[in-house]
């Protein structure tokens, strides 16, 4: 389609926007971060203290002291640091072979190249570009690329960081985060800036209409915008 | 979209991740999902020692990197009448014993485990909780008197029976083989250059750097070789595997 396009009827137009590989991973991924988030602050609650470095505990100095996290955030609700860490651990394999396989699929198939990647004409900042709908505005290719190439692989290097048998397999990882202590405080981080990035996500889902969204990301079939169509 | 349906739906969300959450309590419940909850532990283990070197050591630091106070965790004194009268005779009477399915069971003073030739590390000990402190530890590899003993072909596991009482049983930990003999699991009988104190689990606790804290079992009394852990406690090798439903492999 090119700008010279006469717009479509004033019928509502469909198109295809999303593939199987994505809609996949973004309900395994729905799930899995709403497991791993609750039992994480359930984890965090055996120790509520972040510190940087390699050791730290009561008698060192933390940079944060969290809350204590709530049981309405928090799984199970009722403190469990075992049965937390056995849902955290499991899921984790979840995140990060999903993480995996959608990188590998989104490589071989271009899908990353065709949809993240920024172009010129995305610097004139709108939200749908009427000569192509369905094409990611720059905020969403640069928090999309921020949180598969960033986000998501710092919380799994942060968690395999502060297993002591992985640090003896890999040490690589303390040198990368400098310490423990520091890995456990950047996965805390990555994990609040994930929690922003899902706020704001379904802030724009509801806002951009929510039927209409939630409908493409199960069908992958998205109405195009009236206005813009 | 009206305001409405969309104050219905983010309601509608709220209420639905509180259902999520108490759901996830109900299904953790259920004996088939959790046998597949706890199936991680294998997962991990498996995948840990497949992905690496099974001998790799863990890190070990220098004296400036220590922790200035290394807190004491679990037991702070055993406190009971036994261990209490082994406290005021400076443990002259502790005895370990090394037996089970041993050829020639062990039964040594603490001069006689002194003696054993030593390692010094300066490794990280980490909590299930999620802190961290690092401390030098001083004693003999436990491969040494598991070596003395002689081990026979069908043991498999090593446990460990401390003089710390948990609802009025001894606290209990048990390794398998590649821990047992890995160079840094050691008995320790010092810390930071000074003799184990009562907090730190006098006069003997076990160090196996590559696993969370609640392994190291403090105030050893006796290490069996067996080659099942179905017989001890409950059958999932430690006291908290056995009462809370901690991972037997804590390596992660």
């Amino acid at each position: 389609m090119t700008d010279t396009d006469p717009p479509s009827a004033s019928t509502p137009r469909t198109i295809f926007r999303h593939r199987i590989a994505t809609r996949i991973w973004h309900w395994v991924n729905a799930v899995t971060l709403f497991i791993m988030l609750g039992s994480g602050l359930t984890i965090l609650n055996a120790h509520p203290h972040l510190y940087w470095g390699a050791y730290g505990a009561n008698f060192d100095h933390p940079w944060l002291n969290t809350i204590h996290w709530p049981s309405y955030v928090t799984i199970p609700a009722h403190y469990n640091l075992a049965i937390a860490r056995r849902w955290h651990l499991l899921f984790a394999y979840v995140l990060s072979f999903g993480l995996l396989g959608y990188m590998v699929i989104s490589l071989l198939n271009r899908h990353f190249l065709r949809k993240l990647r920024v172009r010129a004409r995305d610097l004139a900042m709108r939200f749908h570009d009427p000569a192509d709908p369905q094409a990611y505005n720059i905020f969403q290719k640069l928090s999309y690329v921020g949180v598969i190439f960033v986000l998501i692989p710092t919380m799994i290097l942060t968690g395999l960081a502060m297993s002591p048998f992985m640090d003896a397999a890999w040490p690589w990882l303390l040198d990368l985060f400098g310490g423990r202590q520091s890995a456990r405080s950047i996965h805390f981080i990555a994990a609040a800036a994930l929690t922003g990035f899902i706020v704001i996500h379904l802030t724009l889902v509801i806002l951009a209409g929510p039927i209409n969204e939630v409908r493409s990301m199960i069908t992958g079939r998205w109405r195009v915008p009236e206005e813009e169509a | 979209m009206t305001l409405l349906t969309r104050r219905t739906l983010i309601a509608g969300s709220a209420a639905g991740a509180g259902l999520l959450l108490s759901g996830c309590d109900k299904v953790a419940q259920v004996p088939a999902f959790r046998k597949i909850l706890f199936s991680g532990e294998i997962m991990n283990r498996g995948l840990q020692r497949a992905l690496s070197n099974r001998a790799a050591l863990a890190p070990e630091f220098t004296t400036a990197e220590m922790s200035p106070r290394f807190r004491v965790n679990g037991t702070h004194d055993p406190n009971t009448p036994d261990y209490t009268a082994m406290v005021a005779e400076n443990f002259a009477h502790w005895r370990l014993k090394v037996g089970g399915l041993v050829a020639k069971p062990l039964n040594l003073s603490l001069a006689q485990v002194r003696s054993l030739p030593t390692r010094t590390q300066i490794t990280r000990h980490d909590c299930v909780e999620g802190w961290s402190a690092i401390g030098k530890w001083h004693g003999p590899q436990l491969g040494t008197l598991l070596k003395a003993a002689g081990l026979r072909d069908t043991a498999r596991y090593v446990v460990f029976t401390c003089a710390d009482l948990y609802n009025g049983q001894p606290y209990y930990e048990s390794i398998d083989l590649l821990d047992a003999f890995h160079p840094q699991t050691i008995l320790a009988w010092a810390l930071n250059d000074r003799v184990l104190d009562v907090g730190h689990g006098a006069p003997l606790r076990l160090r196996v750097e590559r696993q969370l804290g609640y392994k190291h079992a403090k105030y050893l009394m006796q290490i069996n070789a067996v080659a099942s852990l179905d017989g001890i406690g409950r059958g999932k090798g430690g006291y908290w595997e056995d009462n809370v439903d901690y991972d037997w492999y804590a390596g992660i």
